[in-house]
């Protein structure tokens, strides 16, 4: 199965994880000791719902966490480097040559005054080592591999000029023009069409598998992540609740957040059968519960969860963050493996 | 875009001849005319004659027709005050009022967009915290206090400027006077460009700031850093354009107040340009002066309108796209 | 095997309004910001030394039964040469007393400043709720009035208004109409932000539910302006209203200043300030200085103060 390759070190490492925000309240965790592997050619889902902490643990990967969030914890390696603690100018080096980040929103992703094929040629020449002629091929050539068609008479165009699709194509050509070995992307297909969200998850995988980059996917919607995911990490209040092989996690979860999540969430082959909610919300991380973050909701809680928060995830063979899992089960069928 | 450069263009002088309305309105409803023209010893013959020389006794509509049309040509009669035509005071008097608001336009400019820019980069250090504490001060005070204090600090006390007036000038062609090219003339626009200017200055310098912290923060800059462009390229080339996108027109509107803050400052320093004639015509109620000089600022501020909209244009491209042409893919 | 009681929660006492004001998140903000506080104390300490002028003022300085012109030009501090009476901060050229003078004019100041900003809000709420809600062609002229007018800097058009009205004005009655003058021109000057903000506030409130059953029931437009709309476009109005204010009370001094605002017979400090520039070069300097000084504290803490109030109110910085 993918992701048990262990003959290459993972492009990715994040390790115990914490980034707090001090507000007038108190220290918010908005990570709260977050470990996951990402390898080259592998596309991890994170799910979760909005404020689980999903896009800051991406913005303290790549380093632009809004102050005064601040990473206090762990660390974060890439290709076996920490890049967690290191000057402010080798980071910037490693954005776009190592890793990328795409954001949610094409339209405002992209300078409105400038044209495209500014853009990309700038970042060209940032991080490669090459001319002006032909870093103008390269952006070309970037952009007809994300799909823009007439690319050539197109490189001239401002932003405004696409249709929300063909500007996030061109997002992704921008992030992927410095070759890079990681991506994040941030909710990237959130606010597209529903019709253009299945092309761009395709051109993702599609580019992923074809260049090796390992990904990290970062969305709250389970039908992407059931479509282009190889591995899954959920998140919940800041924790990692499970994490696993995503066949497994969608049909067999070990968590109850999980077990909810998948029984709320709409799929095919379930027919047409009430949706199970889950009771009550999220809480809010000002006011997490004692103990497990998740056993208020949890109709498995016991005073052990009541009391101390559950062992968290090793990277490299934990399954769910939970003093009791559920059983090895097919959830969404309701009949054991 | 031509529908909408035509519909601006209209709009322009349809705010110009209601201003010409109001312009008028003051020569037929305040003081008598004949009144202020004629002298002591007159008779009724004499109003009479005049009164039907000036066409005051023609109907309202007719009377500001005549208006207008002169006013286009520049001849808005004589002074109440001086008894010579208005146009050749207005003329006499406008370099002055030009050089001093060129030259603390620049000073504003430069030292408004260079800090505005250093303060939004360097948001938390002490230098940043120093100068936005000064600029509040620069902002709250007004403009005549500022003047005043300036001559109290450097006239009065040290010494070292003069307190008022132009200096000495040289005449250049047939009608412009300059200060630039004499000593006195230059020292003498030291206090009064930095008083006209202050405000200006510390306005831009606080539009340039807020505008360039709000760019700052969009994910267009953020996925510039994502992509790890430099901090000069993300500042300068990225942030910088779209800064500058909102700064010009607001800029470009504050012109108007330029030309009404000189007035103050030429005030306080009895420096003799326009805004001194018209402060002084308002004292004694000269009512062409009056007029004459709300027609020109008038056509200023329409015009500086008019061009900063259509500058607009120019710079950012998404208006450039003809709305009915559609959508590409 | 599983205990699903939930746990109980803390009870509490739900604290009293004044506790709740003063842990709000804009007193926090202010109690935080010494600035803010520094200003507030500044500006209320100025205007209850104007409001209670009468009664601090040593002397009455426009009882012409009070002045002595041989008291003039006496420094502050130090008896006078002739007549042996001491002033705190000097007298003028003609003999008043300058702490008194300034306390007199705080009052003129703060006065107009208050009186412009009540016209400019009124005309300007009329104006806007009516442009609102009637649209047609009083919205359109409404609002192309209100265009022509802000393309000129407001102290222009407060000098014109002023211009014009002095023309109207018999000569003799001038000084005495100058303050009531003023008042027009700079309220006249300042409604049209008051005016937008209110038609578009008027604009949004007009399409909901509760304006709809009030004209089905039948009530007059009138009475839904006043009773319906009104109440809930007021918040900005209050917000611009401050800040109008401070602008309200600068712009009095500099016309005053100019001559084109309160005559020196009953003069606010932007008047007493021209009277003191005649007076720099020959070494009074305290009738310049000291009113000077007093606008400068007023002016300075009341753009603090709003300002800060500015920020604070600004959900987008928060």
């Amino acid at each position: 199965m993918k992701g048990t390759e262990m003959e290459k070190d993972p492009v990715l490492s994040v390790r115990d994880l914490v980034v707090e925000i001090p507000t007038r309240h108190g220290i918010l965790r908005p990570v709260d000791r977050v470990s996951y592997d990402i390898h080259a050619g592998e596309i991890l889902g994170v799910v979760g719902e909005s404020g689980a902490g999903k896009s800051m643990t991406g913005n303290a990967v790549i380093g632009l966490l809004d102050p005064p969030a601040r990473i206090t914890h762990g660390e974060i390696l890439l290709s076996g480097q920490p890049i967690h603690n290191i000057k402010r100018e080798a980071l910037r080096k490693l954005r776009g040559k190592k890793m990328g980040m795409i954001f949610q929103d094409p339209l405002t992703s992209l300078n409105p005054l400038l044209t495209i094929g500014d853009q990309l040629t700038e970042t060209i020449l940032e991080h490669l080592d090459v001319g002006q002629a032909e870093a103008k091929e390269r952006a070309i050539a970037a952009l007809e591999e994300v799909g823009i068609p007439a690319a050539r008479d197109r490189i001239g165009s401002y932003p405004h000029e696409f249709s929300g699709g063909m500007r996030q194509r061109v997002v992704i050509a921008l992030a992927l023009c410095a070759e890079p070995e990681l991506i994040i992307a941030d909710e990237p297909t959130t606010a597209l069409d529903v019709s253009v969200q299945a092309q761009i998850v395709a051109l993702l995988k599609r580019l992923c598998r074809e260049r090796g980059v390992a990904v990290m996917l970062v969305t709250h919607d389970m039908g992407v992540i059931a479509e282009a995911a190889d591995r899954v990490a959920v998140m919940y209040a800041g924790r990692l609740a499970e994490l696993g092989p995503v066949r497994e996690v969608i049909t067999k979860a070990r968590h109850p957040y999980t077990a909810g999540l998948m029984a709320s969430t709409p799929m095919a082959s379930q027919g047409a059968k009430r949706l199970r909610q889950i009771p009550g919300a999220m809480p809010r991380l000002g006011a997490l519960p004692h103990g497990c973050a998740f056993h208020p909701r949890c109709d498995r809680a016991t005073a052990e969860c009541r009391a101390d928060p559950p062992p968290r995830i090793d990277y490299c063979d934990g399954r769910a963050a939970c003093w009791h899992p559920l059983p090895q089960k097919d959830t969404t069928k309701g009949e054991p493996a | 875009m031509l529908a909408y450069i035509i519909r601006r263009v209209f709009q322009s002088l349809l705010v110009l001849l209601v201003v010409g309305l109001v312009a008028f309105s003051m020569f037929s409803f305040v003081g008598d005319p004949v009144d202020n023209m004629l002298g002591q010893e007159r008779t009724q013959a004499d109003i009479e004659r005049l009164r039907s020389d000036l066409g005051l006794d023609k109907p309202f509509v007719v009377q500001y027709w005549r208006f207008l049309e002169q006013a286009v040509q520049g001849n808005f009669g004589l002074s109440y005050r001086q008894g010579r035509p208005v146009s050749e005071i207005l003329v006499e008097r406008l370099p002055a009022t030009l050089e001093l608001a060129f030259v603390s336009g620049i000073l504003a400019l430069v030292g408004g967009i260079g800090l505005g820019i250093f303060t939004a980069i360097r948001k938390r250090g002490m230098a940043a915290n120093t100068i936005m504490t000064l600029s509040l001060i620069g902002v709250s005070l007004p403009t005549f206090l500022i003047g005043v204090l300036l001559i109290y600090l450097f006239s009065v006390e040290l010494g070292w400027l003069p307190s008022f007036g132009r200096g000495d000038v040289t005449r250049i062609g047939n009608w412009w006077t300059t200060g630039f090219l004499t000593d006195s003339g230059l020292k003498a626009l030291i206090l009064p460009a930095i008083t006209l200017g202050l405000y200006q200055m510390t306005l831009i310098m606080r539009l340039v700031r807020t505008e360039m912290l709000e760019v700052l923060r969009t994910d267009y800059i953020r996925f510039a850093r994502a992509r790890g462009l430099r901090d000069r390229s993300v500042h300068f080339k990225h942030a910088l354009k779209n800064t500058l996108v909102p700064v010009i027109t607001i800029t470009g509107l504050q012109l108007g107040s330029i030309i009404a803050f000189a007035i103050i400052t030429e005030t306080v320093f009895q420096w003799p340009g326009v805004g001194l004639l018209f402060i002084n015509a308002i004292q004694f109620v000269d009512i062409p002066v009056m007029a004459a000089y709300l027609m020109m600022i008038s056509v200023m501020f329409v015009g500086i309108n008019l061009i900063v909209d259509l500058l607009y244009f120019a710079i950012d491209p998404r208006l450039r796209v003809d709305r009915s042409a559609g959508k590409t893919t | 095997m599983t205990d699903t009681a939930p746990l109980p929660p803390t009870p509490e006492r739900a604290p009293s309004r004044l506790a709740r004001a003063w842990q709000s998140d804009f007193l926090y903000s202010f109690r935080r910001a010494p600035v803010a506080v520094f200003s507030f104390c500044v500006v209320l300490t100025l205007v209850l030394c104007a409001v209670f002028a009468p009664l601090i003022a040593p002397h009455d300085p426009f009882d012409p039964g009070t002045l002595n012109l041989m008291n003039g030009f006496t420094p502050p501090g130090e008896a006078n040469a002739f007549t042996g009476e001491s002033f705190i901060l000097g007298t003028d050229d003609q003999g008043r007393d300058v702490f008194s003078t300034i306390l007199y004019g705080m009052r003129i100041s703060l006065f107009v400043g208050f009186s412009a900003v009540l016209l400019a809000m009124v005309i300007g709420v009329v104006l806007g709720l009516l442009a609102g809600y009637s649209g047609g062609w009083t919205e359109t002229i409404i609002m192309r009035v209100a265009d022509v007018q802000l393309t000129f800097p407001a102290i222009l058009v407060a000098m014109l208004i002023f211009g014009i009205a002095k023309g109207i004005t018999p000569p003799e009655y001038r000084d005495q109409m100058a303050i009531w003058v003023l008042i027009l021109a700079i309220g006249l000057s300042d409604w049209v932000q008051f005016a937008r903000v209110v038609r578009g506030a008027t604009l949004v409130e007009k399409n909901k539910e509760y304006v709809q059953a009030a004209r089905l029931v039948g009530r007059k437009p009138l009475s839904i302006m006043l009773r319906h709309i009104l109440p809930n476009v007021l918040n900005p109005v209050l917000v611009i209203a401050t800040i109008s204010l401070a602008l309200a009370i600068i712009a009095e001094a500099t016309l005053s200043f100019l001559g084109v605002g309160a005559p020196p017979t009953k003069p606010s400090l932007g008047t007493l300030i021209r009277i003191g520039q005649e007076f720099m070069f020959s070494g009074e300097w305290w009738i310049l200085v000291f009113p000077a000084a007093t606008l400068l504290a007023l002016a300075l803490s009341i753009n603090l103060l709003g300002d800060w109030l500015r920020d604070a109110l600004n959900p987008r910085l928060r």
